[in-house]
C-alpha cells in the first residue's frame, strides 16, 4: 500500500464521557500538506486529535500513520513515531522556564538539542529574549509560540494543532498563521483544527468540515472558502464583503 | 534550666526534626505529583523498622541499611502500583480512601506477622557511639540526623531542578496530560516519586528508631500524622517547606517535653495544624493559589 498519505483515519468512532463525540470519521492527511478541520464547538474536532494522540481510546475504526496501524497505541509511542499535538489552550508548563519547556518537548530525544533550540529561537525571537522567564509569565501569544516551539523540539513529521488562535488578538493570530505556513514549508505536515475557519482555510491545502461527529464536506481550502453553505455557517454571511 | 541542658534538648529536637523532615518529604512529594495524601506513608516507615530488625538478625549493619532501603522502596512502589495506579482517573477522594485502606492493611499485616508486642530495634554500633561537644554529649545519630537530612534534601532539590527526570516530575505534577504529550511516561515518573519518598522514609526510620529502640505495628501512626502536619506546615508540595516544617515540629515538641509539658507535646502539634489551616492554609512555603484566566 504505497501512497502519499501520512495519516489516515478510517471510520473512526470515539466515545468520550459517555457521549459519542466522533461518529465514523474518515480523513486523510497527505505528506507535506496543511490539512484543516473546521467546525463549531462540540463538533468532535478536538476529540479526533486526542484519539490520534492516544489520549482517548477509539471505540472502533482505525488510525494509520505511514500505512502502519497505530490505533490504541499509547501516547509515548505515538510521540516517538513523530506525531505531536499542540493542545488547545496552549498548556505550557507555567513554572518551568521557557528553555525548560523547549527541552521537555524533546524529552524522548537523546541527541544534542542546541541546534534545534537555536532554530526555534530564530523562528520565535521573542522566546530567546525570555528564555529564563517562567512560561506562566508570558503573554498568550508568546505562550502559543512556546507551545508550537515545544512541539517542534520533538522533530515531528506531523504536528496537530488544536485551536492555536483561541483567545489571541487578531494581529497575533496572523503571526501564528504565518508561522504555521513557515513550519509547513520546512517539511512538517500539519493537521490544524480551528474555529476561525476563514483563516484556517486560507492557509490550508485541504479542508474538512466537521459537524456533530461527522465529516459533512471536503475540499481544497479555496473550494470551501467559496462554498455557500460553509460561508453561511462558518464565515459569516456572504453579504459582508 | 541551664544553658547546656537547653542546648542538649535543642540538639535532641533538631535530630528528631531531621527524621520528621525526611518522612515529611515523602508526603509532600506524593502530594505534589498525585494531589493526594499518602496515608500509608507512616506505615511504610513502620515496616522499614521491622525490615531493619529482621535484616540485622542475619547480616551486618551496613548490608542491613542497604537491604532496608531496597525493601522499603519495593514496598512503597508496590503499594502505588497495586492500590493507587488502578484508580488513577478516579476522583482524588477515592485514592485517598484507598491510601487509608493500605494504612490499616499494613498495620494489621504487621500485627498478624510480628504480633503487637514491641520488638527491640537493633543497635547500629557506630550510630550509638557517644560524642562530646563542650558540655553537650550525645550519640552520633543525634549529630548525624540533621546533617544527613539537609544533605539529602539538597540532593533532592538538585535532582528536581536540574535533571531530566526532575523536569519530568515537575511537568507531571503541573499537567499530567500535557506531560504525556511530551512523551513522558507518567507511570514511571510517579513510581520514581514513590522510590524517592520510600527511600527517605527508610533512612528516616533508621534514624528515628535508633533513638527509640523499639518498633510496634502502630509505631508509624503518630509519627506519620506529625510528619503530614509538618508537610502542611511547610506548605504541602514544597520540599524545603517539608524540611523546615519537620524541624519546627521536632524542636517544639522536644522543648515542650523539656519544660515539663510532655502531656501536651502531641496536642501541640495538632493545635499547630488547626492554626495553620485557619491562618495560612497554603503553609509557609506553599504554592500561591493564583488563577490566571
Amino acid at each position: 500500500m504505497e501512497n502519499n498519505n501520512l495519516l489516515e483515519l478510517d471510520n473512526l468512532y470515539v466515545s468520550y464521557g459517555g457521549i459519542q463525540a466522533v461518529k465514523g470519521i474518515s480523513l486523510t492527511v497527505p505528506k507535506g500538506e496543511i490539512v484543516t478541520l473546521i467546525g463549531a464547538n462540540g463538533a468532535g474536532k478536538s476529540t479526533i486529535l486526542r484519539a490520534i494522540s492516544g489520549l482517548v481510546k477509539a471505540e472502533s475504526g482505525k488510525i494509520f500513520y505511514k500505512g502502519e496501524d497505530i490505533t490504541g497505541k499509547n501516547t509515548t509511542s505515538i510521540v516517538e513515531k513523530g506525531i505531536t499535538l499542540v493542545p488547545e489552550g496552549r498548556h505550557v508548563f507555567p513554572d518551568l522556564t521557557v528553555l525548560e519547556n523547549l527541552k521537555i518537548g524533546a524529552y524522548l530525544r537523546k541527541d544534542n538539542l542546541q541546534e534545534d533550540i537555536n532554530w526555534i529561537y530564530k523562528l520565535f525571537p521573542r522566546l530567546q529574549e525570555r528564555s529564563w522567564q517562567m512560561a506562566g509569565t508570558l503573554s498568550g501569544g508568546e505562550q502559543q509560540m512556546l507551545a508550537v516551539g515545544r512541539a517542534l523540539m520533538s522533530k515531528p513529521e506531523l504536528i496537530m494543532m488544536d485551536e492555536p488562535s483561541l483567545g489571541l488578538a487578531p494581529i497575533i493570530v496572523n503571526d501564528i498563521m504565518e508561522i504555521i505556513k513557515t513550519i509547513n514549508k520546512e517539511g512538517v505536515t500539519i493537521l490544524l483544527v480551528e474555529q476561525n475557519a476563514n483563516l484556517a482555510l486560507k492557509i490550508a491545502h485541504t479542508g474538512y468540515v466537521c459537524e456533530t461527529g461527522n465529516i459533512t464536506l471536503k475540499g481544497t481550502g479555496m473550494e470551501l472558502l467559496s462554498d455557500e453553505s460553509v460561508k453561511a455557517a462558518y464565515l459569516g454571511k456572504a453579504r459582508r464583503k | 534550666m541551664t544553658l547546656s541542658t537547653l542546648l542538649q534538648h535543642s540538639l535532641t529536637g533538631i535530630s528528631l526534626g531531621g527524621a520528621y523532615a525526611l518522612i515529611a518529604i515523602g508526603y509532600t512529594m506524593v502530594y505534589g505529583i498525585l494531589r493526594m495524601i499518602n496515608f500509608a506513608h507512616g506505615d511504610i516507615f513502620m515496616m522499614a523498622g521491622y525490615f531493619m530488625i529482621f535484616s540485622m538478625a542475619v547480616v551486618p549493619w551496613w548490608v542491613s541499611i542497604l537491604l532496608v532501603c531496597v525493601l522499603t522502596i519495593i514496598l512503597g512502589v508496590t503499594v502505588e502500583r497495586a492500590a493507587y495506579k488502578p484508580i488513577r482517573s478516579a476522583p482524588r477522594m477515592s485514592i485517598m480512601i484507598s491510601a487509608i485502606g493500605v494504612s490499616y492493611l499494613l498495620q494489621n499485616l504487621a500485627t498478624y506477622l510480628f504480633t503487637a508486642l514491641p520488638r527491640a530495634y537493633p543497635e547500629i554500633p557506630i550510630l550509638k557511639k557517644i560524642f562530646h561537644i563542650g558540655s553537650i554529649s550525645s550519640s552520633l545519630v543525634t549529630f548525624v540526623t540533621p546533617v544527613l537530612t539537609v544533605l539529602l534534601a539538597m540532593g533532592l532539590m538538585f535532582l528536581i531542578n536540574h535533571t531530566k527526570i526532575g523536569m519530568a516530575m515537575r511537568a507531571v505534577s503541573k499537567d499530567m496530560e500535557t506531560a504525556q504529550l511530551m512523551g513522558i511516561k507518567i507511570n514511571n515518573t510517579i513510581s520514581t516519586t514513590f522510590v524517592i519518598g520510600s527511600f527517605l522514609a527508610a533512612i528516616g526510620s533508621i534514624l528515628y528508631f535508633t533513638d527509640r529502640m523499639s518498633v510496634t505495628p502502630f509505631s508509624g501512626t503518630l509519627p506519620g500524622l506529625k510528619c503530614f502536619i509538618a508537610a502542611v506546615l511547610g506548605g504541602i508540595g514544597s520540599i524545603p517547606g517539608a524540611v523546615v516544617g519537620g524541624f519546627i515540629i521536632g524542636i517544639c515538641e522536644t522543648l515542650l517535653v523539656a519544660f515539663g509539658y510532655s502531656t501536651y507535646s502531641d496536642a501541640f502539634t495538632f493545635i499547630l495544624l488547626i492554626i495553620i489551616l485557619l491562618c495560612r492554609p497554603t503553609g509557609l512555603f506553599g504554592e500561591k493559589m493564583i488563577d490566571k484566566v
